[in-house]
């Protein structure tokens, strides 16, 4: 097939960036949408162009490095799908496919289609772990865990940290991917002891990077790649009161 | 003539770790306080190492080169963990982990790695449920388990197909811990160019600002290096984009001799290669052999849809050929397996390098039990299905989801279609006891290593061995390097070997730089990949492995000629980063390519065609091989061979049978 691209070309933080149109053709349905990228960066080292930078790695939909908003949709029109998982059978012959870089506040552009995410590091380093040092924890099995619990702890567990749900987000709010974190660790007991300081110390971090509210669009469940649901947001609310209510 | 010390301590194989451990000189934690230690790379061994040193005391600083520590490749893991716990109660221990581990291997390894690897495997299940990591339960709230192949007991811990990822996030949010107490310093978008060595001692790294791409020095005490696995000397694996070896062979060519570079893994269930397009290979978990039965038709060519050919004329030859261990034979066993089917002419699909790996039988099976929990009676097949769906989806749901997406086809509808892939380096840095390198004050960890793995890994040891490397190894065995250096000082990196050593890495990419040639680094690559994979692959021989090594040789002095890197190099520049390590792909594929020819046996993942049993197996030369070879690196495509005799005490090997 043959696509018209628009993409995002910006040379480092500081420059203004802009769209620029490509032609590409001989575009097969069975490559990858990042695979077509290679055929195109390919041929832009042919003509001694830049090629254009991107973040991924796994490419196969776990690691959250990818993040392309593309036609106004962060990692493209396939649901539950990261761009890296995107095949070119999603699009048509002759189509356009606008691509930009996540954008959100909190997420400064680097390059082209790179942003700079460090901010979810820093959230989940002010409280997204229990506090167990290396050494001679008690048997696993000591600690049984209703399998409803753990099912839906794993649910919340499965976020990539990719960001998309703040890109979708009309206000950039980071609440589902604190949500998921918060979620994933109060439904276990061993979460139980830091319960409180960790949702105070999360969200806290979270509105100091500059990330928005969350005023329950909703659009970050519709366009998280792996699905982690509003459900956990709702649990982060109650967290939050419960541990202001105790402060 | 041997230059290598594994100082294995002495004593009875089951009491060397503990008496080890107990005994191992200590560092006092005023002391930890001013020691440095720099980890690079942040999977499971490296985020493991980082975190557990920092929380001894020691000053830590970690490197990676994605955006975020919570990035590295050990999150594609699918499969599981295994651990000795018996929970199963079928007879597991840590003897039948360690024998497991040492016959998987096909007798090349070293025993009391192996053994040490076993004994901490318990633990470091009982620390990933401490941190929160959401393993699989049963109904009663204690965990599952699952079987992984060249076993016969259930000892695998799994999360889902997501193993890897829950795993990581455990070990990093350990790391995160201690980043956010200030005890570790986190370098993301860094690569490490080099290694800086001042009187024989590892004593830092350079390693470059992938944002703005200017050099930085970086002192340490010690030097981890946890950067995973070299897979993608192939182009083609199932390795993330950005795996390298980079910094592996930069330490090798200052000294740290390379353990069985020619150990590889080719996994036997992966989607197979579409077209020349094709950027990298996706994995389908081990696991599914647990449920998924592995055929071909009976009649060569055979073009119907799978579904359109009855039971009696399919091939399931895994179960044919391996009646005791059936489906879930080891990978190396698995795969050569498929291959042969396939050159023989049995191959399915578009290509005819696939086979089928199929889920009917099972989801019957499964329909069928469930209709007895529920006490339906005379179910439809209809409703068989649908129930044993339900039962396939919860086990591997997001494995079958990734299928669709790459293919377009629904497994529950049709069978897979898979075929080898590379997938994993059992070869790496070589490693005494203590996991150093063959330069003092510098360990590798973790894929990077050589050490536990032998000719080949089984299913789900290596997020074992990742962990134990970084959480339970490393946090003793450095102490006895490190008590001896507490007077040491930080070194200033103005240091003239931190000068010259940055000014050889600046060289380098000067010199790529300005080569502005015609051809793109990924040109370079697959023409790599495909050399690779033709001659030191599934199935390897002598004219074969000596055509390859003069090509590369070739394909090396065309790539400084020619190869055409866009862009400037104070800046970002991904064209510049896959230069560098490709040109390290460039010599390492050549040692690959020695290290095969030189082994005139099969053994494990390295099968040299010449030496095979009557029935196609992997015949050994145990007079004559029964050691770990050791290359020692003089100039580009000029090493030594050295090598560490592997004396099995315990274990006696034997023809590795899995009939
Ligand atoms: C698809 C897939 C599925 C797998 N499934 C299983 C399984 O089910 N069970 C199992 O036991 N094993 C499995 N394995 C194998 C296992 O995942 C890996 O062997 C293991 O995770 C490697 O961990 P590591 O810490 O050594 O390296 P990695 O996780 O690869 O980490 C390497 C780190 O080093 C950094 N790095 C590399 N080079 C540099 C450099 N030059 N400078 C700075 N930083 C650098 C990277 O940024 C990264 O942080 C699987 C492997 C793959 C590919
Ligand atoms: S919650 Fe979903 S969209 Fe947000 S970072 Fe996690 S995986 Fe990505
Ligand atoms: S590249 Fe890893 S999730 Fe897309």
């Amino acid at each position: 097939m043959n696509l018209t691209l628009k993409v995002w070309r910006q040379k480092n933080e500081k420059d203004k960036g802009a769209f620029v149109t490509y032609q590409v053709d001989g575009i097969s349905h069975e490559m990858s949408f990042l695979e077509m990228f290679d055929v195109l960066n390919e041929r832009l080292i042919q003509k001694n162009e830049e090629p254009i930078a991107f973040d991924h790695d796994c490419r196969e939909g776990i690691c959250g490095m990818c993040s392309m908003f593309i036609n106004g949709r962060a990692h493209g029109p396939w649901t539950r799908t990261t761009v890296c998982q995107l095949h070119m059978r999603a699009f048509k012959d002759g189509e356009t496919i606008v691509i930009e870089p996540w954008r959100a506040k909190g997420f400064p552009v680097l390059k082209d289609l790179m942003v700079d995410r460090s901010a979810f590091d820093r959230i989940i380093a002010a409280g997204g772990f229990v506090s167990v040092n290396t050494g001679n924890p008690q048997d696993a099995n000591c600690l049984p865990v209703p399998k409803h619990d753990a099912d839906e702890s794993f649910s919340a567990a499965s976020c990539i940290g990719c960001g998309a749900c703040v890109a979708s987000c009309k206000n950039s709010s980071a609440m589902l991917f604190v949500a998921a974190k918060v979620s994933q660790l109060a439904l276990l007991p061993q979460g139980q002891v830091e319960r409180k300081q960790r949702a105070l110390s999360m969200v806290a971090q979270m509105d100091a990077e500059g990330f928005g509210n969350c005023t329950n669009t909703g659009s970050c469940e519709a366009e998280c790649p792996k699905g982690v649901s509003l459900t956990h947001i709702a649990r982060l609310n109650r967290e939050y009161l419960m541990a202001n209510i105790a402060e | 003539m041997t230059k290598l010390n594994s100082k294995i301590p002495e004593g009875e194989l089951q009491t060397k770790w503990t008496k080890y451990k107990s005994t191992v000189p200590l560092v006092n934690p005023s002391n930890k306080l001013n020691i440095e230690i720099i980890v690079v790379g942040s999977g499971l061994a490296g985020a493991s190492a980082a975190a557990s040193l920092a929380e001894l005391g020691y000053k830590v600083k970690c490197f990676c080169f994605q955006d975020s520590p919570r990035r590295a490749h050990s999150i594609a893991a699918q499969g599981g963990i295994n651990a000795a716990k018996n929970y199963q109660n079928d007879g597991d221990s840590v003897y039948r982990l360690f024998y497991d581990t040492i016959k998987g291997g096909d007798y090349r390894a070293r025993e009391a790695n192996v053994h040490r690897l076993a004994e901490v495997s318990s633990a470091i299940i009982d620390q990933c449920v401490a941190q929160g990591v959401p393993f699989a339960r049963e109904y009663g709230g204690y965990l599952d388990n699952r079987s992984f192949g060249g076993t016969q007991v259930q000892r695998t811990f799994y999360a889902a197909g997501q193993t890897g990822q829950q795993l990581l996030l455990g070990a990093y949010s350990a790391l995160a811990r201690q980043i956010g107490k200030g005890s570790v310093t986190m370098h993301t978008r860094h690569e490490m160019l080099d290694v800086v060595i001042i009187d024989g001692k590892a004593r830092g790294i350079i390693a470059r600002d992938l944002v703005s791409g200017k050099l930085e020095r970086h002192f340490g005490h010690a030097v981890l290096l946890c950067t995973g696995g070299y897979g993608n000397v192939f182009y083609l694996s199932t390795n993330a984009m950005g795996c390298n070896a980079t910094a592996i062979w930069k330490a090798h060519k200052k000294g740290a001799f390379f353990g069985n570079p020619c150990y590889t893994q080719i996994h036997p269930t992966c989607i197979p290669v579409s077209g020349d397009h094709q950027s990298k290979l996706t994995l389908m978990s081990e696991s599914l052999r647990n449920d998924g039965r592995i055929w071909v038709p009976k009649a060569k060519g055979d073009t119907r849809k799978p579904n359109e050919i009855p039971e009696e004329e399919r091939d399931y030859y895994l179960e044919r050929r391996y009646p005791a261990f059936g489906n879930l034979v080891p990978r190396d066993v698995a795969s050569r397996a498929a291959k042969e089917r396939c050159d023989a002419g049995y191959g399915v699909g578009a290509s005819k390098m696939a086979v089928y790996l199929d889920f009917a039988f099972n989801t019957l099976r499964y329909g069928q039990i469930e209709a007895n929990k529920h006490n339906i009676h005379n179910p439809s097949k209809e409703e068989l299905v649908k129930l044993g769906r339900e039962v396939i989806k919860e086990k591997y749901g997001n494995l079958f989801e990734m299928y669709e997406k790459i293919t377009g086809e629904n497994p529950f509808e049709v069978p897979m279609r898979i075929y080898p892939a590379v997938h994993y380096t059992m070869g790496g840095l070589w490693v005494d006891y203590d996991l150093m390198t063959t330069i003092p004050g510098m360990y590798a960890l973790g894929e990077a290593n050589f050490s536990d793995h032998g000719a080949n890994r089984l299913g789900a040891s290596a997020l074992m061995q990742g962990l134990a490397d970084g959480y339970f190894v490393i946090p003793y065995t450095i102490g006895s390097y490190l008590s001896t250096d507490i007077r040491t000082k930080a070194i200033s990196t103005d240091h003239p070997a931190f000068v010259e050593t940055e000014k050889k890495v600046q060289e380098q990419i000067d010199k790529l730089m300005h080569i502005k040639g015609t051809r793109s680094v990924d040109h370079f690559h697959k023409q790599l990949g495909k050399i690779m994979w033709d001659k030191c692959g599934m199935g390897r021989n002598e004219k074969g492995l000596t055509a390859a090594i003069s090509e590369i040789s070739t394909l090396r002095e065309e790539f400084w000629k020619d190869v055409r890197i866009p862009g400037g190099q104070d800046e970002m520049n991904t064209e510049l980063e896959k230069a560098m390590r490709v040109a390290d792909f460039l010599e390492l594929g050549e040692l690959m390519c020695k290290d095969a020819l030189h082994r005139k046996e099969s053994c494990g993942g390295h099968f040299r065609e010449e030496y095979q049993t009557e029935e196609g197996e992997a015949k050994r030369d145990d007079d004559n091989f029964t050691y770990a070879a050791a290359w020692e690196f003089k100039n580009v495509g000029e090493w030594e061979l050295n090598k560490e005799d592997l004396n099995y005490q315990v274990v006696h090997p034997s023809q590795r049978s899995y009939k």
